[in-house]
């Protein structure tokens, strides 16, 4: 209905109709306020001109209309904010089995790695109506993820992975910019989010021959020398990581965490910060051995073990290959 | 109230005439004086800034980015931004106005700490001799907002010396809030009770809480960026163990309340305004004394509003986003309130009306998209883009900066002893008025398209062009606007009509001696037996304009 | 010459304390105190930033500050604690002095505080120069916290988070010394204004507001002893 306004953007995503709707009623309310506002200080200001013969009428104040004036927008105030609270739970709240990207963004680019292995550079590829998932990590300094036409905005920070998920619901090709200003070129990391057809990015996806991104991790799993310790038996010198993904993990100073993408990384770069109930803080550090890529890809197998193929293969029914463990 | 005699400059002993040459300015403790010597600096950063604004809009009115470099783009916004909020927009009302008027109107002699005020104008000086020298030596490119790791450690650029002149900059406020909140609260004349102070001493009270307590957070936050970039320290870099987001806090923690101590005084400014020329008392002295507190104090517990998308979690950002509607009521009743204090009043139109009017007009613009940030779902959407840029210019310039001009004019006999031309002074407002909603209107837009803040070159949306050509355009007439004032201001202060001692028939301490004002304020200490806004009791009309 | 300024020359000549724009010497003196609260007040702030930073970065890695906190030498600076809290008694000395009129005592006890805290700032340079020995510098290169994490002897210390405490330890610190070094400088000033007579039982407002900026940086001191020297102490 919007589509083709002028200066409005493109509506691409599930979530772009919610975020115009709110935006399109906090226009309506300020609008109607302003003209309330404008008129009534246009009004006093003619009607109440100077005239001869006429003083000013003292007027003290009015609790009632203090009182008035403070509940009716206060009113209005709390819907704007749960109505807006909730569009914004809804985006940061990631459906299970939506399609992963990791990206890794740099001064000046957007590196993006598909879980089936595609690699791209300032461009991304996605299907119409499939749930997608970013988790994002900087390389340097502070980046942001937007994508105006999907109405998402994720900074992208060094150091920890930040998630944003989206739906896109139209085809065509889309702007994405880098919205947290990071030096020189801020303006130049920019490109396009490319929304495809399920048919016709099914095409893209088998045209490049890449190796999924967690078979690429389970490649490295063992040239690291993980599997050593990490045996998928009770035997090995460190934990097995079966099902680790997603679930509450018991560390040995008593304290629950979750095994998410950030625990995962950290358990590779700084394995004594948190070490698991029952096992030796003999784990030595990968970092600086270990680029954020490949980090990408060992975080992916690790999540993509013990999951059923079900589980892979996603609501959709668009494949994605297993990685094969002992 | 109003005494009849006029009097001329030359027959009475005021600050100005009392004692001339360059050591009675520089080393003068006279309130007043000082005063003056803020207005000097405020002016000339204005148009610094100005400047660097000017540069900003030519190179965004077409697509490429072919008028400057990308890093000297960089610097010229970052520069705009500090340059514009330490060095203008947080000194100007309460340093300039502040200073000169807060003793008169509580019928004291001057500030409790006089030393300390031409101090604050040294530090003040200081900081904006630092802040010279940073733009000469080749500039600062971290953005006003100094984010970490990149200030810390990914530019070359003049980091430490910016900071360090925001943070002597810092100092000379605090002391100004620190004067102002022990001479409202020690200095005033027999009867002038809290409840009669002027709703403009208010404002300021609430500024200065602002400043004493939030602007050393700021300092702090600062110094660990220096000390970052000098030691590499690593409280802030994640590969040393360190967290950005702590920097975004403590800075932010500061420089929300910070827009808070640019917009109070302003609103003090209109207060003292609207009444005057609509000859009335404003309409609920409490609740917009209170307003002004609860303001102060709840703004202190918003800051996170900046972060929604920064990585903080979610359940933070919706205590943040609550609170941030807390804040707005006060804002919305003071709105309210001014609008009815116009009901049943005898209103002229002189230049300072016309800048109130603009003020109530535009803050309630910048106030209601306020509203829209504070909204989650929006926010994720529109923040880091022009709707931002938007939305802050509104208050600080649609806002602030017409109620500092308001507040210039309608003290200017005060000042001066003389008067400014009505005529040119209504041409400048609207001027004034006409050029920057053409400015600023089109970034609103702009923003919700997806134009993101701080891009030197939008070549690949080329969408984005002609509201950006529509507001340069604007930029060019309101930058008239603004020369204009300065022009016929020194212009006044040779041929401008000699002020009588109140031009307004306004009520208020300030307006019950001469203009200018002697050295001591007044010629006996005052003794209030009367309300504030007294125009009850004040017979007589606004003089009618030349 | 004008009314006004006949009466404040008036004012002038009965004390010579009293500054023209004060009613009264009571007044002066309220405001003064009052505005040096205020004062207090930012420097709380200011501190409070850091000691921000420290609670969280010592929640977050609390066995490597622990493990790096037992590198400080307790007894050193237990005798900094001690040797503060002395001077901080000089303080109130000078300020009782003050007020029963004793001159020279003020400006004794007003030199004995500086002296102390001289002691202190020296007792800091010792350390200081022991961390630098130590190589316990954050941000140097050949940082290296030997050793493990407190209880638990298979866990080396982490070096980022070791250089985290030292960051703090010496922002904090250092800047508790610089508050020093100012204070040391101020009551300089203060004691050669007592030495001259200047202070008296009628007018002592620059030593009581000395005195309360004194004590200040003496009690941000006694919260940085505990949280910097004792972590782990008890083990």
């Amino acid at each position: 209905m919007l589509e083709n306004m002028p200066f409005w953007p493109a509506r691409a995503s599930a979530a772009a109709g919610n975020v115009d709707a709110l935006y399109i009623f906090l226009v309506v309310v300020s609008a109607l306020m302003v003209t309330l506002i404008f008129t009534m200080v246009i009004v006093f200001a003619i009607r109440f001109r100077r005239r001869a013969g006429r003083c000013a009428e003292q007027v003290e104040g009015s609790a009632a209309l203090e009182i008035t004036w403070s509940v009716i927008p206060f009113c209005l105030f709390m819907v704007f904010f749960v109505w807006g609270a909730s569009v914004y739970f809804r985006e940061h709240t990631p459906p299970r089995d939506a399609a992963e990207v990791y990206t890794v963004a740099k001064q000046w680019m957007w590196k993006f790695e598909h879980q089936e292995g595609q690699r791209e550079l300032n461009e991304l590829h996605v299907p119409v109506g499939r749930d997608m998932k970013m988790i994002m990590i900087s390389q340097d300094v502070i980046h942001s993820f937007y994508v105006p036409a999907f109405r998402i905005k994720q900074d992208v920070l060094p150091g920890r992975y930040t998630t944003i998920w989206f739906r896109a619901t139209k085809a065509g090709t889309y702007h994405l910019f880098c919205a947290e200003y990071c030096g020189t070129l801020h303006s130049g990391m920019i490109g396009w989010v490319v929304v495809m057809e399920p048919r016709d990015y099914q095409a893209w996806l088998s045209g490049g021959g890449n190796q999924p991104l967690a078979v690429t991790g389970q490649k490295l799993f063992s040239e690291l020398g993980c599997s050593t310790c990490h045996r998928f038996d009770t035997q090995g010198r460190g934990p097995n990581l079966t099902g680790v993904y997603g679930k509450p993990v018991l560390l040995e100073d008593g304290r629950t965490v979750m095994a998410d993408e950030n625990y995962i990384r950290e358990s590779i770069l700084s394995p004594n910060a948190k070490i698991v109930n029952g096992f030796k803080p003999i784990m030595p550090t990968f970092q600086g051995l270990v680029s954020d890529e490949q980090l990408s890809a060992l975080v992916a197998y690790v999540k993509s073990l013990g999951q059923s193929q079900s589980e892979q293969t996603g609501a959709r029914g668009m494949a994605t290959a297993t990685p094969q463990t002992k | 109230m109003a005494t009849a005699a006029v009097g001329e400059l030359g027959e009475r002993e005021n600050y100005l005439n009392r004692e001339y040459g360059i050591k009675s300015w520089l080393l003068t403790v006279d309130h007043k004086r000082i005063a003056l010597l803020y207005l000097a600096g405020i002016t000339f950063f204005f148009f610094i800034g100005g400047f660097f604004a000017l540069l900003i809009r030519l190179e965004l009115m077409t697509p490429a980015g072919d008028l400057v470099q990308a890093d000297t783009y960089n610097k010229l916004f970052t520069m705009h931004g500090q340059v514009m909020i330490f060095f203008f927009l947080i000194p100007a009302v309460p340093a300039v106005l502040g200073n000169f008027l807060i003793p008169m109107m509580i019928g004291a002699k001057d500030l409790a700490f006089p030393h300390i005020n031409l101090l604050s104008w040294y530090l003040y000086i200081l900081g904006g001799t630092l802040m010279l020298y940073t733009i000469l030596a080749g500039g600062v490119d971290t953005g006003w907002t100094f984010y970490t790791p990149l200030s810390t450690e990914f530019l070359k650029t003049q980091v430490i010396t910016a900071a360090l002149a925001v943070f002597v900059a810092g100092f000379s406020s605090i002391l100004t809030g620190l004067n102002f909140i022990v001479t409202i609260h020690r200095m005033r004349c027999p009867g002038m009770t809290w409840d009669r102070l002027p709703l403009f001493v208010w404002a300021h009270y609430a500024t200065s809480l602002i400043q004493v307590l939030g602007t050393p957070v700021l300092a702090i936050a600062i110094v660990l960026v220096a000390l970052e970039r000098l030691l590499h320290l690593g409280v802030f870099n994640p590969a040393m163990g360190g967290d950005p987001l702590l920097f975004q806090h403590l800075f932010w923690f500061y420089s929300h309340p910070a827009v808070y101590i640019m917009i109070l005084p302003g609103m003090g400014i209109i207060s003292e305004i609207v009444c005057c020329f609509s000859r009335k008392r404003i309409f609920g002295y409490t609740a917009m004394a209170l307003a002004v507190l609860g303001i102060a104090v709840v703004g202190f517990l918003v800051w996170a509003h900046h972060m929604f998308v920064a990585g903080i979690s979610i359940y933070a950002a919706l205590v943040f986003s609550i609170l941030s509607y807390f804040v707005a009521v006060p804002s919305a009743i003071k709105v309210f309130n001014w609008t009815a204090t116009l009901y049943k009043g005898s209103i002229t139109y002189q230049t300072p009306m016309l800048y109130a009017f603009g003020f109530i007009g535009l803050f309630t613009i910048g106030g209601l998209t306020g509203l829209f940030l504070a909204c989650l779902g929006i926010d994720v959407h529109v923040t880091d883009t022009y709707f931002v840029v938007a939305h802050f210019h509104y208050i600080m310039v649609g806002g602030m900066v017409m109620a500092y001009l308001g507040g210039m004019h309608f003290w200017w006999p005060k000042i001066s002893g003389r008067m400014y031309p009505e005529g040119w002074g209504r041409l400048a407002a609207l001027i004034v008025f006409l050029g920057f909603n053409l400015t600023f209107f089109p970034q609103f837009i702009l923003g919700y398209m997806g134009m993101p803040r701080r891009y030197w070159d939008y070549s690949k949306a080329p969408e984005f062009q002609i509201l950006n050509v529509l507001s340069t355009a604007g930029a060019t007439i309101l930058a008239v606007g603004y020369l204009l004032p300065m022009t016929y201001f020194l212009w006044s202060m040779r041929y401008g009509e000699p002020a009588p001692d109140n031009p307004w028939n306004a009520a208020g301490l300030e307006w019950m001696t001469s203009s200018p004002p002697p050295t001591y304020n007044f010629d006996e200490e005052p003794v209030v037996t009367w309300e504030a806004y007294n125009y009850d009791e004040i017979k007589e009309e606004v003089p009618v304009a030349q | 010459m004008p009314s006004s300024e006949a009466a404040v020359a008036n004012q002038t000549h009965d004390n010579p304390a009293l500054l023209h724009h004060f009613a009264s010497a009571e007044q002066q003196k309220n405001a003064a105190s009052f505005g040096m609260w205020l004062f207090l007040a930012t420097e709380i702030m200011f501190f409070g930033g850091m000691f921000c930073a420290y609670l969280i970065y010592r929640y977050w890695y609390f066995g490597d500050f622990g493990a790096a906190s037992k590198t400080l030498d307790i007894r050193l600076g237990t005798i900094n604690t001690a040797v503060l809290i002395c001077s901080s008694f000089t303080v109130a000395m000078a300020v009782r002095s003050a007020q029963t009129g004793k001159r020279k005592a003020i400006a004794v006890f007003l030199l004995l505080t500086i002296v102390l805290g001289l002691v202190f700032l020296g007792i800091k340079g010792v350390e200081y120069k022991a961390k630098f020995e130590e190589h316990h510098v954050p941000g140097q290169a050949d940082f290296h916290l030997a050793g493990s994490v407190p209880l638990h002897p298979d866990l080396p210390v982490n070096q980022a988070h070791a250089q985290m405490y030292f960051s703090l330890y010496f922002a904090m610190t250092g800047m508790h010394a610089l508050h020093m070094v100012i204070g040391v400088g101020l009551f300089s000033f203060l004691t050669y204004e007592a030495w001259n007579g200047r202070y008296s039982p009628s007018y002592y407002t620059p030593i009581e507001n000395g005195g309360l900026y004194w004590h200040f940086v003496d009690i941000i001191w006694i919260y940085l002893f505990p949280l910097f020297y004792l972590i782990e102490r008890h083990r």
